[in-house]
């Protein structure tokens, strides 16, 4: 318990600072509450539509997507449910735009005057009020309780004394289908009031705000703009993920997006191949310099380790755009090896804006976190075990292969666990010197964050790098056994 | 930014006094470079020489401006102040709920003549919440000096796909906007066309198709410098940037470059100011806006870059650059002989339809 105490600090920073953050973007990665919050009248009435005919959702949609459009411009929301539907057609986030733009020549004073011509008490809202603090409202009339209250709190000034209009479509709306039994939960003289309008609603049915609202925008009449509303209605989805290993839910159920969309799976394979690459070419480069330090007298191998270290404090940008200098085709390397001869003039190697390029700057960044773990493992290595073995029969080679190696694995493992986590998760030198083939998975991360703001599916994508990394940590753990990682 | 916080909180909790009673400090986001330094010398410094109680302070993150404001929103806590955003980000700010929206003629000055501030901006008020500062235009540098041309010049935006007759390797931006509208346009369809024409299923391919022809000729770059460092180097013959960068390229460096201005790609740059803030700050603010987009200082700014004012009234006032001694009105984008054929970007077609062309774009790249 006190030990608890003792680090509570730490871990209460690390909750907050770390992991917190990251669990809530991995949950925007299913997150879809969007869609109903906006738009619930609209969503809730689409469940009776039938999508498989290809015919248009009713006119009590329809009601509904007026006040949930109204609502909605007031809150300045449109255009995000816009946007957030336009990620799985294209084309549906002009609609929400066009139609917010529009909505005020949307006609609906026949609603307003089908209950103020009834009883002059409906243009009075002391009497509104009194209807929907009537503890029936809520159970008969959420719909419309849910708009009277968003009008009265958010919108409506205190000296407003008429609901506005789209009150009274929610209300028409939900009192369709009605009679006065349903009511008879209200006190008077409410009940008999709603019934008398529930009645005679059906004198409303001649008016159509379906042909308003294709009036204001013909996709309204879009089979898929719907089917799309109605697939992507439920608070959870699993489309991010889908579209994060190019499938989509289409309108027939999940499928494999076309060829010319296909993309993710591409670049996680290139990701992971290139990382391995780097990964492999740190320790064939390190493991020398390493094994060459920790034979130093201390004094001197501290000297090298300067130079080891020295390009791993200069800033990582110099050391990207000192290797396009380098590598492009027009550069030094190139320069050289057209004056000694052996490359024509004509013919210079393309070695920036690949997937070499990548693969060399990345391996001189991260060579360092392989040098500096397998140096501390060698230098525990007592050069006895090795004079021992040699003084045993064993020629340099063998005693390098049979007591040396084996005892520099640790190293080995700390050293590719930590430039392979690092490398796959790399963005800004696959960004600058990656060209078209050299690009990984963090870039288009990247991309839906900040240029697409398409939050889930990059938070879609980083759970499933991050899955990726976990379950290779596991396998490593089972070959090479994490006990085995030393850092020093 | 946060030492100089950190030093105006602790200069409050001493007690020592920082400027007059009503001082004001307001965040400004822009882009940093030889630009944000444009908009100091031309608004920042003389507004705030005659304001002693109004500082700014400066942050160059404009290009994350949308994800983060987003992400302010998210948490209710709106840091910046004034934000200097592209004409496309700016839509969508305002799409979002993210940016006010704003009386243009009610607070931004009227031309000297009269005319008032949304006349005198004309169609460049995109969208309510966005106050139009520069255009600016995505267009080709090429270099002067290519043996294999014989001495041939580009002259039209299609010799950027004519691989036979300008050899080379040249370079596109690492994104659709603008190239499938070039590449398209070359193919055949009219500049005024090439959206209708996109918005086909056809359309896109055709222009993907068009660019193939030259695809293994293609640096793609993502930073703007990228373009004037590969010429300078003679890596590239031809390449898309900003207009900006290569009047630097060319008149500063001195780089045997010159500018191709046929079917730029104009685009607006311009204030908006974050939905959220306190109305005395959105006062304080809108009070630098009036000063800061008036008719001349709009025109000052081309003093230290060659892009083009916003409003009709400046620039007739856009003289020479102030440490080159270079007419600017020659550099401007929109200077008739420079506009004379102009790739008008569609913002809101591309707001609806950039996502899914970039996946196809991508994947395109990728194969």
């Amino acid at each position: 318990m006190r030990a608890l105490l003792l680090i509570a600090p730490l871990l209460i920073f690390v909750l907050v600072t770390f992991v917190s953050p990251i669990v809530d973007m991995l949950f925007r990665s299913v997150e879809n509450g969007i869609v109903t919050e906006i738009l619930p009248h609209s969503t809730s009435a689409l469940k009776d539509w039938n999508s498989e005919r290809d015919e248009l959702p009713g006119e009590a949609v329809f009601r509904g997507l007026y006040v949930d459009m109204v609502i909605a411009v007031k809150r300045r929301q449109h255009t995000r449910v816009g946007s957030r539907l336009n990620y799985e057609a294209a084309g549906i986030a002009s609609v929400f735009r066009k139609t917010g733009r529009s909505l005020r020549k949307v006609d609906v004073d026949a609603f307003v005057r089908h209950f103020t011509d009834l009883h002059p008490d409906w243009e009075n809202r002391a009497f509104w009020e009194g209807v929907f603090s009537d503890p029936a409202a809520a159970g008969v009339l959420p719909n419309s309780s849910r708009t009277f209250d968003a009008w009265s709190q958010d919108f409506a000034k205190p000296e407003d004394p008429v609901p506005e209009d789209f009150v009274y479509v929610a209300l028409a709306g939900e009192l369709r289908g009605l009679d006065a039994s349903d009511l008879s939960g209200f006190g008077q003289p409410y009940a008999g009031m709603l019934a008398e309008a529930a009645r005679t609603i059906g004198r409303l049915d001649e008016i159509s705000l379906k042909q308003e609202f294709l009036q204001l925008d013909s996709e309204w009449s879009a089979a898929t703009l719907w089917k799309t509303i109605k697939i992507f209605s439920p608070p959870l989805t699993e489309a991010y993920f889908l579209n994060a290993v190019d499938m989509k839910k289409g309108i027939e159920g999940v499928e494999r997006k076309s060829e010319a969309e296909r993309i993710y799976l591409v670049i996680f394979g290139r990701t992971f191949v290139m990382s391995v690459t780097i990964t492999l070419a740190c320790i064939f480069l390190g493991y020398p310099v390493a094994y060459f330090l920790a034979r130093l007298p201390l004094r001197k191998a501290n000297l090298f380790l300067i130079l080891v270290l020295l390009p791993f404090w200069t800033s990582l940008l110099v050391r990207t755009s000192a290797w396009k200098v380098l590598l492009q085709q027009e550069g030094v390397i190139n320069d050289i090896l057209v004056a000694v001869g052996i490359v024509d003039d004509s013919a210079r190697l393309v070695m920036i804006n690949n997937q070499f390029g990548t693969i060399v700057a990345m391996t001189h960044i991260l060579l360092p976190f392989m040098i500096l773990p397998l140096f501390s493992v060698m230098k525990t290595i007592p050069p006895d075990f090795v004079r021992a073995a040699k003084s045993l029969g064993a020629d340099a080679f063998t005693a390098f292969r049979r007591v040396y190696f084996p005892q520099s694995l640790p190293g080995i493992g700390a050293g590719s666990v930590l430039v392979f986590i690092l490398a796959i998760g790399y963005y800004i030198t696959p960004e600058l010197v990656g060209g078209i083939k050299g690009t990984f998975i963090s870039n288009r991360i990247a991309y839906h964050i900040s240029t697409s703001l398409n939050w889930g599916l990059a938070a879609a994508l980083g759970t499933l790098l991050l899955m990726a990394v976990l379950l290779l940590y596991w396998v490593y753990d089972r070959i090479v056994g994490i006990d085995n990682v030393k850092l020093g | 930014m946060t030492l100089a916080k950190i030093g105006v909180v602790t200069a409050g909790a001493l007690g020592v006094s920082v400027g007059a009673a009503s001082a004001i400090d307001l965040t400004v986001i822009s882009w940093g470079g030889a630009y944000s330094q444009s908009q100091i010398n031309a608004y920042h410094d003389p507004y705030m020489a005659e304001n002693p109680d109004v500082k700014f302070i400066y942050d160059e993150s404009a290009a994350e401006a949308v994800a983060k404001l987003r992400a302010m929103n998210e948490a209710k806590n709106v840091t910046w102040d004034l934000v200097d955003a592209v004409a496309a980000d700016a839509i969508r700010l305002c799409d979002e709920g993210l940016a006010l929206e704003v009386d243009h003629d009610s607070f931004l000055a009227p031309a000297p003549d009269g005319t008032p501030a949304s006349e005198d901006f004309g169609d460049l008020i995109v969208s309510d919440c966005f106050v139009p500062q520069i255009v600016y235009s995505t267009t080709f540098g090429y270099r002067t000096d290519v043996a294999e041309w014989d001495g041939r010049v580009p002259t039209t935006v299609c010799d950027v796909f004519d691989l036979e007759n300008f050899p080379g390797r040249r370079s596109l931006e690492k994104r659709p906007i603008n190239n499938v509208e070039w590449a398209l346009h070359c193919d055949g369809v009219p500049l005024n066309e090439v959206y209708d024409v996109l918005s086909t299923s056809e359309g896109l391919d055709r222009a993907l198709a068009k660019l193939d022809t030259i695809k293994d000729s293609v640096v793609w770059w993502s930073a703007g410098a990228d373009t004037p460092q590969l010429l300078a180097d003679g890596e590239i013959v031809i390449g898309s940037t900003y207009n900006g960068r290569l009047f630097n390229l060319i008149e500063v460096t001195k780089a045997p470059v010159a500018m191709l201005w046929d079917a730029q790609a104009f685009d607006l740059d311009g204030w908006i100011i974050p939905s959220g803030l306190s109305d005395e700050r959105v006062e304080a603010v809108k009070a630098f806006l009036t000063y800061a987009t008036d008719t001349q200082r709009l025109a000052d700014q081309a003093k230290w870059i060659s892009y083009g004012p916003a409003r009709m009234s400046s620039a007739p006032l856009v003289g020479q650059h102030i440490e080159l001694g270079v007419d600017m009105g020659p550099h401007m984008p929109t200077a008739p002989a420079n506009s004379q054929n102009v790739l008008i970007y569609d913002y809101l077609w591309w707001a609806d339809y950039r996502d899914d062309v970039d996946q196809k774009f991508q994947a395109w790249l990728a194969k």
